[in-house]
């Protein structure tokens, strides 16, 4: 049976000049890029050129700015443990929102058992937090503001230049877990002013396993691992080169290809909420209109739970997603879509799809006609569609 | 997929599923904020159901335990319906995954309270119209359960002692 693949967020598949440049790395049997004979320079080299490429795709300044991990959740405990621990003597207050990632609530939750405060800002209707709340609960104490660039659970863009601004005239370090937006959409540490970004190669077509975590130079932190000088001191450990030349090789197409990607996916996108609006009643978009990603759509169709909704698309053969909290192991609606103002019974029946390159407009047809049916049948069941609707 | 064939095949095919006008006795338990809500209609001749349907709002395992439950209670009488218990919808499934046994509660708990309803009205107790519930009461009890171990927790906690795991996010 055809399986269409709408859930982009949660994995993208590799690009065939990525598992070229991969295969090939693996071919050629690099040597350890710290050992000094020629093989280890060699692969310093390629480290290097990697490096560089990386650095080009966030407008890096200098390629040394860019410290490869193990991908995006290490990057933020690294970004955040890192800076924390680094300047607990001139603060210990960090300001953050309600909807970030659980990389960094739980960053910040084992910093809390340490004596660190956190303030956590509430988000409007669409995810978006107001950037003067966070010039408010700065304080003297307050060493570093973490705010994500783009939620994954809703894909609304949040004003990351305007909280930068604000927190760089209080001298206080800015981090951005833009994770789900590095290689979406156009993004420049510089123009953004951020002082520390973390990033994932998948997010862009690269592999899983493999991320980088952007650090201004000049900015105070301390490695969240320990051990040999790899990463100019930053991350010891040798480097997983076959990774990080796959992610170079996505990040230069990445680049490249920017533009008529995002036009490609926010055509895919545009279809489907004007086919969503015209097919299916009751139906609350979360994704904020204008600033989001231009790949991903979150909608909570009510009286329907979206477990049930993601199961019946497998059986017609579509993949997506469901933050309803049924589908993760707790019972609980998501955290982000109860910030949004969202009723327990609404984020229950969210779904969430994410349209990818190899993605038609035959696709969004399709599933339009398969998200109409499965919500039929559903809503035919539900007790809740028959109590609320309110015209029969 | 974390659900066996038997699940799945009543999910993607519920049995009587419906709402039967004029019923003998209505039973509704859950709330979204547990997850999911199950109405249960009664249609009883000779002190045996006759007829049964169900309306879930749930997840794929709330659909297939009131599908499997209505399987089970249909034809028997009312004093064999009231012994089917949460564990025998859950082996007749042949197993739900841990964090889902609390579906199987619901389904048994909306039989329950449709069988006193019938007896209620037998008896000529008026019982109001039912309503919907507000979304932070509980019709099953004052408590939530935690997914994982299925204890009881209070309603705001985030953490569930019993097995360690942290329920909802804390802020």
């Amino acid at each position: 049976m055809s399986f269409i693949n709408l859930d982009h967020i949660s994995a993208n598949p590799l690009l065939p000049e990525v598992k070229r440049a991969m295969i090939a790395a693996i071919e050629h049997d690099y040597h350890n890029p710290s050992s000094q004979h020629r093989r280890g320079e060699e692969a310093a080299a390629a480290l290097e050129q990697a490096r560089a490429e990386v650095a080009r795709l966030v407008n890096a300044e200098d390629p040394r700015e860019i410290v490869f991990t193990s991908g995006g959740t290490e990057s933020v405990n690294h970004a955040i443990k890192g800076v924390a621990l680094a300047n607990a003597e001139r603060g210990r207050h960090i300001v953050t929102t309600n909807i970030e990632h659980n990389a960094v609530i739980r960053s910040l939750r084992r910093l809390k058992s340490q004596g660190f405060t956190v303030t956590s800002l509430s988000v409007d209707a669409h995810g978006r937090v107001n950037p003067a709340a966070v010039a408010e609960a700065i304080t003297p104490e307050t060493i570093l503001v973490s705010v994500m660039h783009a939620n994954n659970e809703t894909g609304t863009l949040q004003p990351i230049a305007e909280i930068a601004a604000i927190a760089r005239a209080r001298k206080v370090l800015f981090h951005t877990d833009a994770v789900d937006s590095v290689g979406v959409v156009p993004f420049d540490v510089r123009e953004i002013g951020a002082d520390l970004v973390s990033f994932a190669a998948n997010a862009f077509y690269g592999p899983t396993g493999v991320g980088g975590l952007y650090i201004r130079k000049g900015v105070k932190i301390f490695p969240l691992l320990d051990g040999g000088v790899q990463e100019h001191n930053k991350r010891a450990g040798t480097e997983n080169l076959v990774g990080i030349l796959g992610m170079a090789a996505a990040a230069a197409l990445a680049r490249r290809e920017l533009a008529s990607r995002m036009a490609h996916l926010s055509r895919l996108k545009a279809l489907f909420l004007e086919g969503l609006a015209a097919e299916i009643d009751e139906v609350i978009v979360n994704t904020h209109p204008v600033h989001s990603l231009p790949h991903l759509v979150s909608a909570s169709i009510r009286y329907v739970e979206g477990e049930s909704v993601m199961l019946m698309l497998d059986d017609e053969g579509f993949g997506v997603s469901t933050r309803s909290a049924c589908a993760t192991g707790s019972l609980r609606a998501s955290h982000v879509l109860l910030s949004l103002g969202l009723s327990h019974a609404d984020a229950q029946g969210t779904i969430l799809v994410s349209f990818g390159l190899e993605n038609t407009a035959e696709d969004v047809r399709r599933f339009l006609s398969a998200l109409k049916k499965v919500v039929a049948t559903l809503r035919g069941i539900s007790p809740l569609y028959r109590k609320n609707a309110s015209t029969g | 997929m974390m659900y066996n064939q038997v699940v799945m095949d009543h999910f993607r095919n519920p049995r009587n599923v419906g709402v039967i006008e004029e019923a003998d006795g209505v039973g509704e338990v859950g709330n979204p904020l547990c997850g999911d809500m199950m109405t249960i209609y009664l249609k009883i001749r000779d002190e045996r159901i006759e007829d049964i349907k169900f309306q879930t709002f749930g997840c794929g395992s709330a659909i297939a335990v009131s599908s499997m439950l209505t399987e089970i209670a249909k034809g028997k009488t009312i004093e064999e319906a009231k012994r089917i218990t949460n564990r025998d919808v859950a082996e007749a499934l042949q197993g739900l995954p841990k964090n889902k046994l609390h579906c199987s509660n619901l389904g048994a708990d909306a039989l329950q309270m449709a069988i006193r309803d019938y007896e209620a009205r037998k008896a000529g107790i008026r019982r109001p119209e039912l309503k919907r519930k507000d979304e932070h009461e509980h019709s099953h009890g004052d408590k939530c359960y935690c997914p994982y171990c299925d204890v009881e927790v209070d309603e705001g906690a985030t953490f569930c002692e019993a097995c360690q795991h942290e329920l909802k996010e804390d802020h």
